[in-house]
């Protein structure tokens, strides 16, 4: 008896491709998704953090850190760009603190570094003396910012080991505490300084050539505040509940595209009941079905996403009143963009159990890259690249505009753009594909 | 009686299959119309041809006489799908009142045409009620009416019964009559053979796509088996030589023969079974029916 049932059901999942493809198939690419971006593509290392780097100090050892800054596999160095709201064949020139504060405002970056002048001069300082270092982050990404701190620490130990030793000779004879180092000392001193100096700057060239000096950051690893750091929160310092605006944006969108995919999916239901058949015998027509279907799905879209974020205002803080009118720009193409979506893919598939399979992987698969799931500034560079063209990338990017970057209502013009070109491609296709219901 | 729809020639092939090779017939004023045929002949494509949702390769279909316009064809013609076309979860009222509104009644008569078809159907006491509860001849004589509240002059159904108990059966074909009785002109498509022979006037038989007969029950049975009654006799003993123009079966037990006249010829043959030493168990006399002549134009093979 059990081994026939289970023949049976062995059976029915060979002949049916949908439980196929669920059962081996989105796994295995859902897998493959997080291992891309939690993993990176496989040779072990993190994905590397883009610091924006402005040396106002310009002195040799601001230089020095910044060029063994430069040399860590976790961080990639910007030291040039193109001015804000130039052309794009601009020459690009030093980013400035100005440039650098914008640049992490827009969300071109997650952290920019600024050296101030005479840093170098107090380096290292111990006592807390001279001016701090200051890292501009954007804690939407709080993993950017730890990232930065921690890989300057090292540099400062691991990569000026001299200078180490030579302030902390100093600060010792100048303590007052009867330490004085005798002339013999003093010499054999200096050599030792001098080895390390040159050990240091064999270290920077063979680095440079591409021989990473590994062992100079061991001992680095142990210290730790070498670099006085003032963490400078350009974005979300005002903000009561900072991380809400991205998992409301997030959430929000993925379920926006599941909600209009399933509505969308009643045009198979109706298919499949006769009802359709019912309806396109009427006055209403295939173009007038399917634009009224569109427009209630974008409805529920709009309702859902409202509910979701008045939610989120009143249980967990979110700004929802202070940025009503870029929420209703926003919330308006992206459920009228879904709801398009919605129709395609309801009139591309052929039944309802095809429907869910293919919406299962299609929505997961946008909302992982398009960072529903995880905020695409955690993915690697090429990861956040292939989420401009998810419909969640566009749709989040818009909506962490107004509540994350709180820029001017215009400057919504691209992700506007995009979801209402999408809306228009969506229906357009929706109405190539449900030609099969019509008159043959 | 008037044709008030005419299908001639009509041709239509999907592919390498060809639905409709030809068909020819007409829909007579306020009669009610049987199209039969097996599995696959072609009978939803008809339908769906006259309700425009097919477009014919060849041949023409005229209502009431002319080439009319997809708005008219709307307006003067409705269709009863074979499907529940209806929405689960709405109530009857609300599954009236919008199919009723897509079917163009007006907004100030959809309420007196929706108070009129929950009395037709018999469900005003259920009006209120989500009809996912109902059963299955309450849903289906409500499918029928969501497509008549817009007050066709034509009316096609397919298969207005199938799935349906006697009682419900007889109930649908009342409110037929009805219909029939304001002027409405109906043709059904049905398996149930017993129904058409019992409730329609005419009755068209198309198969490979085109119509292999047509015209009222006594015409078809003249065209086809005839008039000859069927009579099996069943005797207590096998009988070694029966009657003239006799066949036998179960090794002479019983008989089987066709006569004209049951009353005239039947009691000759019991006399001469009689004469022979045997007794009558049993007298069957079957008059020919529309089964039977369905059989003869159609064949026994399966369809599918």
């Amino acid at each position: 008896m059990i081994g026939t049932l289970l023949r049976i059901q062995w059976t029915r999942l060979r002949r049916d491709r949908v439980a196929q493809t669920l059962t081996f198939v989105v796994p295995v690419v859902f897998f493959s998704i997080f291992a891309l971006i939690f993993g990176t593509t496989g040779n072990g290392k993190t994905p590397s953090i883009r610091l924006a780097v402005v040396d106002e100090d310009r002195s040799a050892v601001s230089k020095r850190v910044l060029a063994a800054l430069g040399r860590e596999d976790g961080l990639k160095l910007i030291r040039e760009a193109i001015p804000r709201n130039s052309a794009p064949n601009t020459p690009r020139v030093p980013i400035d603190r100005e440039r650098a504060t914008s640049m992490v405002q827009d969300g071109d970056l997650a952290v920019a570094l600024i050296v101030p002048k005479e840093w170098g001069k107090y380096f290292p300082d111990f006592g807390q003396e001279g001016p701090e270092m200051e890292l501009l982050a954007d804690t939407s990404n709080p993993v950017a910012p730890q990232m930065t701190f921690g890989l300057l620490q090292k540099v400062a130990m691991g990569g000026s080991p001299d200078l180490m030793m030579e302030k902390g000779l100093k600060q010792m004879e100048s303590a007052g505490s009867g330490f004085e180092l005798s002339t013999k000392q003093r010499e054999q001193m200096t050599t030792m300084l001098q080895q390390l100096r040159s050990s240091a700057e064999a270290a920077d060239k063979e680095a440079a050539a591409g021989t990473n000096a590994a062992s100079a950051s061991v001992a680095a690893e142990q210290g730790g505040g070498a670099i006085n750091v003032k963490k400078v929160d350009v974005l979300g310092a005002k903000k009561t509940n900072p991380a809400i605006a991205f998992y409301a944006a997030g959430i929000a969108v993925m379920f926006l595209l599941f909600t209009c995919t399933a509505t969308g999916g009643s045009l198979l239901e109706e298919a499949e009941d006769g009802t359709l058949e019912r309806l396109l015998s009427t006055r209403l027509g295939m173009t007038g079905l399917l634009m009224t279907k569109w427009l209630y799905i974008a409805l529920v879209g709009v309702v859902q996403i409202t509910v979701m974020f008045v939610w989120g205002a009143l249980v967990f803080g979110l700004e929802l009143w202070s940025h009503l009118p870029g929420f209703i720009i926003m919330t308006t193409v992206t459920a009228a963009a879904a709801g398009g979506f919605g129709m395609c893919l309801a009139t591309f598939c052929r039944s309802r159990g095809q429907l869910n399979a293919i919406s299962n992987i299609v929505i997961l698969t946008m909302s992982a890259l398009g960072g529903s799931m995880v905020p695409r500034a955690f993915m690697p560079e090429g990861l956040q690249k292939a989420g401009l063209f998810t419909f969640n990338g566009w749709a989040l990017d818009g909506f962490l505009k107004v509540f994350w970057r709180e820029r001017p209502l215009w400057e919504l013009w691209p992700q506007v753009s995009v979801l209402v070109a999408l809306t228009a491609v969506f229906l357009w296709l929706a109405r190539r594909l449900a030609r099969r219901w019509e008159t043959v | 009686m008037t044709a008030v729809l005419n299908i001639r020639n009509a041709r239509k092939s999907f592919g390498a299959n060809q639905a409709l090779s030809g068909a020819s017939f007409e829909l007579r004023e306020r009669e009610l119309l049987a199209l039969l045929g097996p599995n696959g002949a072609g009978k939803t494509t008809l339908i769906r041809a006259i309700a425009g949702r097919v477009r014919l390769d060849d041949g023409e279909i005229e209502i009431f006489g002319e080439k009319v316009d997809e708005a008219s064809r709307r307006r003067l013609l409705a269709v009863v799908p074979q499907e529940l076309a209806l929405y689960g979860l709405l109530t009857a009222r609300e599954n009236l009142s919008g199919f009723g509104r897509l079917n163009g009644v007006s907004p100030e008569h959809i309420r007196d045409k929706v108070a009129w078809a929950l009395d037709w159907t018999g469900l005003a006491d259920r009006a209120d009620e989500p009809i996912g509860s109902f059963s299955g001849g309450m849903k289906r004589r409500l499918n029928l009416a969501c497509s008549v509240l817009h007050e066709p002059k034509i009316l096609l159904l397919d298969e207005p019964t199938v799935g349906v108990d006697p009682q419900s059966r007889e109930n649908i074909y009342d409110m037929l009559g009805k219909l029939r009785a304001g002027g409405m002109s109906l043709m059904v498509t049905t398996h149930h053979l017993e129904e058409a022979e019992a409730r329609c006037e005419r009755i068209v038989i198309i198969d490979h796509g085109s119509v292999v007969a047509s015209g009222t029950l006594p015409e078809l049975l003249e065209k086809t088996v005839g008039h000859l009654r069927a009579v099996t006799l069943t005797l207590d003993r096998p009988m070694p030589n029966g009657p003239a123009g006799c066949e036998s079966a179960d090794h002479g037990r019983v008989w089987h023969t066709k006569i004209a006249d049951v009353a005239a010829e039947l009691p000759g043959l019991i006399q001469r079974v009689q004469a022979a030493g045997c007794r009558v168990e049993n007298i069957e006399v079957r008059s020919p029916n529309l089964q039977a002549a369905f059989i003869a134009l159609t064949g026994k093979a399966l369809r599918e």
